[in-house]
């Protein structure tokens, strides 16, 4: 499905500000692979998203969605392939135009844009349904401008226009961190159900131990631009807070920093 | 009293001609948030290839008119590529491309700076023969005819795909390239199809004015963005795309009628500038300084 091969990116190359960022990526993600990652401040986890959605080119490496080779792909391109949501709520949708608007432009990811009407009228219903199940009342306000939404509304249907048009694989990125406690448990909600019924191969990076563990199937963890650990299937179900915290010591030989990392079990 | 009537009469024609124009400045402005200097070069382009086009090449004046906008739109297609592909900053790619245009205008024009077209038919004349109107009149028709077509051609453009994708391009960049859309384009695109409209506007001001200027252009982009100030001062209640397009021309049509009430009061017509540039910089500013005063008078020391 996804094939990450040792893919590598310096920021500023050969000036003060040189960053290694990423340090030779692997990762193969199965189709329908629901993979939580987590690792400490700069780690490289938006990084490595950004480098799957092209946002930046890699310095070295592959990067391959079913069989395509995509690492030369500019981000236009690749977004047939991926559905994204940020972690601000202001960047995945267009505060000036209407919800049903926002939701047309999505539906058309990935597909050829000409003169026909950007929104046909028998696309409505489908977007109203569609909104009906985030439960959020947004079903009513498909004229309102994007802009006058709560940023928890706006991740709400951020998420859901990443996967009207159903992506290979979803990305994540933090997308509850700017949120109250209580809007992220729904985003998270949504997240899953989303993701569940579609089967959506997805990414999702969390600063929140807690729902790594209990989110996904998979979990993986970065260091220094490297993924320094990767738990899947029964031994994943069986993890604890601690253990995180134990592994990433032992790999990388330093304690588990992260100011915004919520470590509570 | 009279002559003031006239003179308001010639202003609200000016005003729908150059309203054309304003339509240009408003997607390039308004849409994509770029302040594109090219207007003044791609004004005069659209006047000077229109009276080459008339007096030497003898050309329909109507055909004439489609190849101004043509020009203007090469002209818009050259900035856009400067700030696109080469990552020009969008200010300084439209003062390349008009200070180029300069240049080309001359040359265009044979070297002249200004050429009239006294004999020739124009849009304006052959309107006259057809109808008998007046000649005001037969600006005024034309010009609110073109710029009522203008209006509706935009309105069904912005309304489909590649013009939402376009509008979406200046309200989320990062979000509009998730979705697969190459915002190099859309701006190309914008950049292309705004200047094709102000070479429009400048070969139907050339052939009602009977002459084309290489300076017909100067200042294009603050009469512009101060129509577009104007109109929303005017009509900015309204919200929907359409009375937004129709509040540029609008705001055209009120901008020369103000100027030729100054005018007409004794103001020194080379401080109209002054005036227009006074305007728009009025507008910019007063959204920041309320910005900054409701920022002081929130601050409370007890932290209330
Ligand atoms: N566009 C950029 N330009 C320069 N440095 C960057 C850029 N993006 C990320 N970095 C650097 O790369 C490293 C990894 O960043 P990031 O992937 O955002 O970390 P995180 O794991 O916290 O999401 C950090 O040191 C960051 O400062
Ligand atoms: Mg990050």
């Amino acid at each position: 499905m996804l094939e990450i091969k040792n893919v590598k990116k310096t920021f500023n190359k050969n000036t003060i500000n040189e960053k290694k960022a990423l340090n030779g990526i692997n990762l193969q993600l199965n189709e329908g692979d629901f993979v939580t990652v987590i690792g400490g401040n700069g780690a490289g986890k938006s990084t490595t998203l950004n480098m799957i959605a092209g946002v930046y080119p890699i310095d070295s490496g592959r990067i391959e969605i079913d069989g395509v080779n995509i690492s030369r792909y500019p981000e236009y391109k690749r977004a047939q392939y991926i559905g994204r949501v940020f972690q601000d709520p202001m960047m995945g949708t267009a505060a000036g135009m209407e919800i049903q608007e926002n939701m047309a432009l999505a539906y058309r990811r990935g597909k050829g844009r000409g003169l026909a009407w950007g929104i046909r009228q028998s696309e409505k219903s489908y977007y109203q349904e569609a909104l009906k199940k985030l439960d959020l009342g947004l079903e009513n306000r498909m004229t309102n401008k994007v802009g006058l939404l709560s940023g928890g509304q706006r991740q709400a249907l951020t998420l859901l226009m990443a996967t009207l048009q159903k992506p290979k694989i979803l990305l994540l990125d933090e997308h509850t961190a700017a949120l109250d406690p209580k809007t992220a448990k729904k985003v998270l909600e949504i997240t899953e159900e989303i993701v569940g019924e579609q089967n959506l191969t997805t990414m999702m990076i969390t600063h929140n131990m807690k729902d790594a563990i209990q989110i996904g199937n998979r979990l993986i963890m970065m260091h220094e631009g490297k993924i320094i650990y990767d738990i899947s299937g029964e031994e994943k179900n069986h993890l604890e807070v601690e253990d995180l915290l134990r592994k990433f010591e032992e790999a990388s030989g330093e304690e588990f920093s992260n100011d915004r990392m919520i470590l509570a079990k | 009293m009279n002559g003031l009537m006239i003179s308001l009469q010639d202003a609200v024609v000016q005003g729908v001609l150059w309203g054309i124009m304003v339509l240009g400045v408003y997607i390039t402005y308004k849409l994509l948030d770029i302040a594109d200097l090219t207007v003044d070069g791609s004004f005069a382009l659209g006047g000077c290839v229109c009276a080459i086009m008339v007096l030497v090449f003898k050309m329909d004046p109507w055909v004439a008119l489609l190849l101004a906008g043509m020009a203007g739109m090469v002209a818009g297609a050259i900035t856009g590529l400067l700030h696109t592909v080469f990552e020009i900053p969008a200010i300084l790619a439209g003062i390349l491309t008009q200070i180029g245009l300069w240049s080309i205008n001359l040359r265009i024009m044979s070297g002249k700076s200004n050429i009239p077209l006294l004999k020739t038919d124009t849009i304006v004349s052959k309107f006259i023969d057809f109808t008998g109107a007046n000649k005001q009149a037969a600006s005024l028709i034309i010009g609110v005819g073109i710029a009522v077509i203008m209006i509706v051609l935009l309105y069904c453009f912005f309304g489909t795909e590649i013009g939402s994708a376009m509008r979406a391009t200046g309200n989320n960049e990062a979000m509009v390239r998730a979705l697969g859309v190459n915002t190099n384009w859309t701006k190309l695109l914008a950049l292309t199809i705004s200047n094709g409209l102000v070479g429009i506007s400048g070969g139907l001001v050339c052939q009602s004015q009977k002459y084309a200027d290489i300076g017909m252009g100067t200042g294009a982009i603050v009469i512009g963005l101060a129509a577009i100030v104007i109109g929303e001062v005017l009509m900015g209640k309204l919200r929907s795309f359409g009375s937004k397009l129709t509040s540029a021309v609008v705001g055209s049509v009120i901008y020369f009628v103000i100027r030729a009430v100054v005018l007409r009061m004794g103001m020194n017509a080379n401080d109209m500038k002054l005036l227009s540039a006074a305007i728009v910089a009025v507008a910019l500013c007063v959204p920041v300084v309320l910005r900054k005063w409701r920022l002081k008078a929130a601050y409370t020391e007890g932290g209330e």
